[in-house]
């Protein structure tokens, strides 16, 4: 469980972050919702402390990893895995030594071992035999999926996802969706998805947050996200006809 | 001004931490160490040999005295190489090739979230980046130096040999004359120096970096131009300080 009370994050006069609480549960899809420029990434790089928030905590099973300097950290960064919105592959390593990255400087395993964890999270992810592939050399969806195996890797506790259907064809974003979901209850990862793709939000959203200029604006499910009264909200998830005609029919 | 030195000592402070794995960090010193030192031995060959060639031509042309023994040629040529061209021309050609390099390697791993992704991970990524690179540019471009005074000495042979201003055997003799080991000393330090200021600023624009591949390529431009301006004067300095 993932816990953040009052968070406030500024730039300069930029005042991005406006006191967010919220829990974040083991086990569910926890997705981060909002318009551009509400908020969303720089909350989900103040949980992973890639941003210091100006003000606020975050707690990692009751421990404070905002007052944590960064040796203090690497204990629970060890149980982190993230996916980046472009993945963040390292351009100068293949797929397999780009999982085995954190195996390398975390663990005391042998290579032969560390080259069956890449296996099997290669193969958990769909990707069998792509091993010796470089970054370059991969399609965007497969580039995911390698961030995905990556993130697995260190067999995390937390897994952090940014906008992970961007720039992926609707196809292709449903099977990332999926895998986020499957991975979520088969390792019991608290995972918390930033994005404003709609499809994610109605199919993996057990516990939607929607930020709205810097505010926790709603917090619901996706079963609780078509009945609400929120205007703000509405005109967010309903904004096309499509979407308005598919909540007629709910 | 301050603020940038500020930011660049604490980052080179984070550079030098402990490791988190030996290992890890030693292979990627040799993956560096190769990239720097046989990745750069071309163009220092190329560069060492045409002006150690053109700089016995201008000493020999200036030497028009009769009463100047010719040999002072090649006395002159060998102290200019061994003091100044090897290590200062080496080290700005290295600052264009290698720090080049880092600047933008490191600028792209920003932009493209490759240093955050380290950083989540746990892993110190100043150490992990930036201290192979200042090892492998401290421990190779004095080597490079090294094969720049020689194939700048040879240079300076050949344009004698073909040349006819002064004999091969008067340019051997001026080399031998009034030898002075110091001056290998003082060239090995300036190297030294040139390879921490290289690998340093340009690391330190590179890894400050924000924006997209516009910003990657003006940070390479700054991590060369201020790595060139801090060579020449720490040419000065270290020139002052042991001469």
């Amino acid at each position: 469980m993932i816990e953040i009370k009052d968070i406030y994050k500024t730039f300069g006069d930029n005042d991005v972050l406006k006191g967010i609480s919220a829990t974040f549960k083991t086990g569910k899809n926890n997705l981060i919702i909002g318009g551009s420029g509400s908020g969303k990434t720089t909350l989900l790089k103040c949980i992973v402390g890639l941003h210091e928030p100006t003000k606020g905590d975050v707690f990692f099973e009751e421990e404070n990893f905002t007052d944590m300097d960064f040796t203090q950290r690497v204990p629970i960064r060890t149980q982190i895995g993230m996916l980046f919105q472009n993945s963040a592959l390292f351009d100068s390593m293949s797929v397999e030594e780009n999982i085995m990255f954190p195996l390398n400087l975390f663990t005391n395993q042998s290579h032969a071992e560390k080259l069956d964890r890449a296996n099997f999270c290669l193969e958990r992810v769909n990707l069998k035999d792509k091993n010796k592939l470089y970054p370059a050399e991969l399609s965007g969806g497969m580039k995911k999926r390698v961030g995905i195996a990556r993130a697995l890797s260190m067999q995390p506790k937390y897994l952090f996802v940014d906008e992970p259907n961007s720039g992926l064809d609707p196809k292709t974003s449903i099977v990332i969706d999926d895998l986020i979901n499957d991975l979520t209850a088969e390792y019991n990862m608290t995972t918390i998805i930033v994005t404003h793709d709609m499809n994610s939000v109605m199919g993996i959203g057990d516990h939607i947050i929607f930020l709205h200029q810097g505010q926790k604006w709603w917090e619901g499910s996706n079963k609780e996200i078509a009945h609400t009264d929120n205007k703000e909200l509405n005109e967010f998830v309903f904004a096309s006809k499509f979407m308005q005609a598919a909540k007629e029919k709910l | 001004m301050f603020y940038s030195l500020g930011k660049y000592m604490l980052l080179l402070r984070l550079s030098f931490k402990r490791p988190e794995k030996f290992s890890v960090y030693w292979a990627e010193v040799m993956r560096e160490m190769v990239s720097v030192g046989i990745g750069s031995l071309g163009i220092i060959s190329i560069i060492s040999l045409f002006i150690g060639a053109a700089t016995t031509i201008q000493v020999a042309f200036q030497l028009s005295s009769p009463l100047v023994p010719l040999s002072t040629a090649g006395k002159i040529a060998r102290d200019s190489t061994i003091l100044e061209f090897s290590p200062t021309i080496s080290a700005l050609v290295l600052a264009g090739r290698v720090g080049s390099s880092i600047a933008s390697q490191i600028g792209t791993m920003r932009v493209t979230e490759q240093i955050d992704a380290l950083e989540i991970m746990g892993v110190n990524a100043p150490g992990y980046l930036i201290a192979p690179k200042i090892i492998a540019c401290v421990t190779m471009v004095p080597m490079l130096v090294i094969v720049s005074i020689v194939l700048g000495m040879t240079g300076g042979w050949i344009a004698c040999l073909f040349g006819g201003e002064v004999t091969p055997a008067d340019y051997i003799m001026g080399l031998r004359d009034g030898f002075m080991p110091l001056t290998i000393q003082v060239a090995l330090v300036k190297a030294c120096a040139f390879g921490f200021i290289i690998a340093s600023i340009c690391a330190y624009q590179g890894f400050y970096t924000s924006g997209g591949a516009l910003e990657v390529g003006q940070s390479a431009t700054r991590g060369v131009v201020f790595s060139c301006v801090m060579i020449l004067f720490a040419d000065l300095v270290i020139t002052r300080l042991m001469l």
